[in-house]
């Protein structure tokens, strides 16, 4: 049965991860995580995918984490909770995620919508860090990387106050970088996923590896660490095959070489 | 609760159809907040009962709406001023929002004078077809208020900056001829044919393809605020949802077999 709550469907070299708890708005129970986490790493390391989106319904991507898990939570539980290692899993995917958000992107939900690497949404998004109302604070991320992506103005009251922002308001901040009709947000991240997939995969994870590294350092590391991965793309096939494809005016093969 | 008060908004279903009714007309079918839970509950059949494709909206006796009933406002000196700015929140926002995003069509019957909100609620309606007696009055500026409801959203789009300035700032009472001259409404008919004429022509659109009639009506209202080249993606994506609806299909094909298309709606 706990199958169930992520289906996977793949096309081509596009893996989509979709959130199916219904009943539960697709709350990221501890085991629900877990599923996911263990889906990406497979993801991870099978050669026949180039990137992975990550989905929900049309009316709640995920609605936060499972509450019924939290009430029962002492404080020595906290401390030895596995979710912590399971987020840090989840960061360590080296290969392009991208989120496709209808609806609800509550708590848990925002914070995975904003660990993935893009953010695409329907019109009747609403991202929300509602954790404050609780008593509690976000748990995952929810602080340092909405700060990090929205500015601290916005960031602090989104935090303090819990109330979510629209689509508009995501759009105007960063959050995410489009807005789709609603009907056609999977198909459009299942769309950037695809041309994504059709890269290297080696100039794939180099790349995502120094927009990552950008969040985490300061310039002048970013910029030596870029060089770095410039540098070791420079004896690949693939960046061979990628510059003679171009001058011949073909598509090219990459072979992650 | 008196009798009256369990009726304040009447529904029919025939055809499609649902024929939303104020029914107020001893106070020109003015809003309360029962009336306004009332209207709620009304709209929620249009959102959610998929037999319903089109929605018709009309008033009981001899006015439309003259949108807030001022008997549940008595203003004394002692009292607190009242938070205005609540009410529209709570009821008159969301009721405008809901019209405008149901992907149904909505035809409003003006049967009479439509004034302050009652007037907003009738241009938010998407074809509006007014009595020759009918009237439309931007009442607001008398008091000291705002156009609310949507009424200076949709005034300037309608009848142009000049004269939505002129019907908010004066108050004025515009006659059914003149918001139709002023391209405000659709249509203006006599008195006598209103209901026939716009039960009629709610029952066509509720033959039509009513899925792709809620994409044209999500086109234009986006347009408003969308750029051109906003719209044009816009445009791309809403086409390519109504072209994969079954009416398209159907549409096509009774097209090229020379027959009268039966839309579904879907």
């Amino acid at each position: 049965m706990s199958n169930d709550w992520i289906l996977r469907h793949q096309q081509q070299r596009v893996l989509t991860l979709t959130l199916n708890r219904p009943d539960a708005r697709n709350a990221l129970s501890t085991a629900c995580l877990e599923l996911l986490v263990s889906h990406l790493e497979n993801a991870d390391s099978d050669d026949s995918i180039g990137a992975v989106v990550i989905t929900g319904s049309s009316r709640c991507f995920a609605a936060g984490a499972d509450l019924r898990e939290l009430q029962q939570q002492k404080v020595a539980d906290a401390i030895v909770d596995r979710r912590p290692q399971v987020w840090q899993r989840f960061n360590a995917i080296s290969k392009p995620i991208i989120a496709a958000v209808n609806g609800y992107a509550l708590g848990a939900g925002c914070e995975l919508a904003l660990a993935c690497d893009i953010v695409v949404s329907g019109e009747n998004a609403r991202f929300g860090l509602p954790e404050i109302t609780l008593g509690l604070i976000p748990g995952a991320g929810g602080t340092q990387r909405l700060l990090r992506n929205v500015g601290k103005s916005l960031a602090s009251q989104m935090v303090l106050t819990g109330e979510p922002i629209n689509a508009q308001q995501a759009r105007d901040a960063q959050l995410i970088s489009e807005i789709c009709v609603t009907e056609l947000t999977l198909e459009r991240a299942q769309q950037i996923a695809t041309r994504i997939s059709q890269q290297s995969p080696l100039a794939l994870r180099a790349a995502k590896s120094a927009l990552k590294a950008a969040q985490e350092t300061t310039l002048s590391q970013g910029l030596n660490l870029e060089r770095q991965h410039f540098v070791s793309l420079a004896g690949t096939d693939d960046r061979a095959e990628g510059i003679a494809a171009f001058f011949e005016k073909r598509s090219p093969e990459f072979k992650g070489r | 609760m008196t009798s009256s008060d369990e009726n304040m908004v009447l529904t029919h279903i025939e055809a499609g159809v649902l024929t939303i009714t104020l029914n107020r007309p001893d106070r020109l079918n003015s809003f309360n907040d029962e009336m306004h839970r009332q209207l709620s509950e009304a709209l929620k059949i249009a959102e959610r009962d998929e037999a319903v494709r089109c929605v018709l909206f009309t008033g009981a006796g001899r006015g439309f709406c003259a949108g807030q009933d001022l008997n549940d406002r008595n203003v004394s000196v002692e009292q607190a001023a009242p938070d205005l700015g609540l009410s529209v929140e709570r009821f008159y926002n969301p009721l405008i929002r809901r019209m405008t995003a149901l992907p149904k069509p909505i035809v409003c019957a003006v049967n009479g004078v439509a004034a302050g909100a009652g007037a907003a609620i009738a241009l938010a309606c998407d074809i509006v077809i007014a009595s020759a007696n009918a009237s439309f009055i931007q009442s607001f500026c008398r008091l000291g208020l705002v156009p609310d409801s949507g009424g200076s959203w949709f005034l300037p789009r309608l009848a142009g900056h000049a004269r939505a300035m002129g019907m908010a700032l004066l108050g004025d009472k515009i006659s059914a001829q003149q918001a139709l001259e002023w391209g405000m409404i659709w249509q203006v008919v006599e008195p006598e044919i209103l209901a026939a004429r716009t039960q009629e022509l709610a029952q066509h659109l509720a033959t039509q393809p009513t899925y792709g009639l809620g994409l044209i009506k999500k086109a234009m209202y986006s347009a408003a605020t969308n750029t051109l080249d906003q719209q044009l993606d816009l445009e791309r994506d809403l086409q390519r949802l109504g072209g994969r609806s079954e009416d398209y299909r159907e549409g096509v094909s009774a097209f090229f077999q020379k027959r009268q298309p039966e839309f579904k709606g879907k």
